[in-house]
């Protein structure tokens, strides 16, 4: 059944090869003509003063770290709600289960909120 | 032989959605802007052909002749790479959706979906969330304050929203019990009732709310407020560059509606089962027009919310919100 996943590498191919087209085929029409004040960072006409490219705020990499916790336990979650009907079987286990994992991905929100990670001043 | 006629089968798929999705994109950026207009008691685009019609094509031409600048203080490989990434992402999504149920020609039957794999909803996540890179990548390498600032801000709000995102559809999940859109459209059969925004309501509110905010369309347009950041991440992008970073946008939005229509609103299905001599493919373009028309609505009628508004708003209403959602699901689907 890999058929599915060459289809999906053709089509990735198309969108490629349209994406690569466009973008030669612009630098070959349009003109060009670059001066020394073209070229400097856009900053609604004033002169750019310093670097470029500063530090960053410490807030995006604590999003960053939370996306990646919070993301992670929710593609756990997935496969699980995939079978859960199918297992009913099992009576309240599979459910008793989940609320265990979802528990625990509540506790570490609590403590998330409480610690002020998700505060923006 | 086989072979040959599944390549055939492939290719002619592939190029058919993909200038179906092209032509959409052009015609949804003259709609936008027609709506718009309308929206806000003025024409809109109107000499270009006639209602405008022609205003894609010119807009078109006239990127591809305009100067393509790369900035000094560019990171010159990033800085082509970031709009190709964006497109391309966006573009590919659609080779999981279905379109309509299986077709017979000349023999064969033709299922209308490129690929029916059955990890469908992880292809669609996965590729979602790497248009972000392009995103990232287009703003850091400009070398430009507000294009940095621009691209950390959309970077930040997407993935804050993609977490409720990717919560609100398990309970859509739970009930289809399969990650293959063929067979979750198939799951909603029967008339309208069996949807899934019937089941699942408050999933597809969050699943909407959410999409906008992946977008990055108002009220969560803050990556490219232009009263503080000019333009955002795309701000030293230029020709056509910049177009493919419109379009791939445009692009994304139509696949963010496409995959909505398929997880909650029927995919194909015909809302009642009489109608279903309507071919499958009206039903499900009547339904994302629907939501397109939406998405545009929506950007007409509400303010731009302050930065640490939406982000308290992802993590602190939409995340509990969801889990919540998920958990009563689990518990009613026990109980029955």
């Amino acid at each position: 059944m890999l058929y599915g996943y060459f289809a999906i590498l053709v089509y990735i191919l198309i969108a490629l090869g349209f994406a690569g087209f466009v973008i030669l085929a612009s630098h070959v029409v349009g003109q060009r003509k670059s001066t020394a004040t073209k070229l400097s960072p856009y900053e609604c006409g004033m002169p750019t003063i310093g670097p470029t490219l500063r530090r960053l705020p410490i807030r995006y990499y604590i999003i960053a770290m939370l996306f990646l916790v919070f993301d992670i336990e929710i593609v756990f979650i997935y496969p699980w709600a995939v079978i859960y009907r199918s297992f009913k079987g099992f009576g309240f286990f599979i459910l008793g289960e989940m609320l265990v994992f979802v528990g625990i991905l509540i506790i570490a929100y609590i403590y998330v909120w409480r610690k002020g990670a998700l505060e923006w001043e | 032989m086989e072979l040959v006629y599944f390549l055939i089968e492939v290719v002619v798929k592939s190029i058919v959605v993909f200038a179906c999705l092209m032509l959409t994109v052009a015609y949804l950026t003259w709609a936008e802007r027609k709506i718009l207009g309308h929206v806000q008691v003025r024409y809109g685009p109107n000499r270009v052909g006639p209602f405008g019609l022609l205003q894609p094509f010119a807009d078109g031409i006239k990127a591809f002749f305009k100067e393509d600048l790369i900035p000094g203080r560019a990171d010159k490989v990033c800085f082509v790479i970031a709009p190709m990434i964006v497109i391309v992402s966006a573009i590919s999504l659609f080779a999981v959706i279905p379109f309509g149920n299986k077709l017979v020609l000349l023999g064969r039957e033709i299922k209308l979906v490129i690929a029916d794999v059955d990890i469908g909803i992880l292809y669609i996540f996965g590729l979602a969330s790497l248009g972000e890179y392009g995103v990232v990548l287009g703003g850091w390498s400009s070398g430009n304050k507000y294009g940095l600032t621009g691209a950390l801000r959309a970077a930040a709000m997407m993935i804050s929203y993609e977490v409720a995102l990717g919560l609100s559809i398990i309970g859509v999940l739970m009930i289809s019990q399969t990650l293959r859109l063929t067979d979750i459209v198939l799951g909603q059969g029967g008339g309208f009732w069996h949807w899934n925004v019937f089941l699942q309501p408050v999933a597809f509110v969050l699943y909407m709310v959410c999409g906008l905010a992946e977008l990055s369309r108002t009220p969560f347009d803050m990556p490219e407020a232009e009263s503080e950041l000019a333009c955002g991440f795309n701000i030293e992008y230029s020709s056509m560059k910049f177009a493919l970073f419109f379009m791939g946008e445009y692009a994304h939005m139509v696949a963010v509606c496409a995959v909505s229509v398929t997880l909650f609103l029927g995919g194909w299905q015909p809302p009642i089962p009489a109608l279903s001599f309507i071919p499958g493919v009206v039903w499900f373009l009547i339904k994302l027009v629907a939501l397109i028309f939406f998405c545009i609505w929506e950007r007409g009628t509400f303010p731009r919310l302050r930065y640490d508004q939406i982000m308290y708003f992802g993590w602190k209403f939409l995340f509990p919100l969801a889990l919540i959602n998920l958990v009563v699901t689990a518990i009613v689907l026990a109980i029955r």
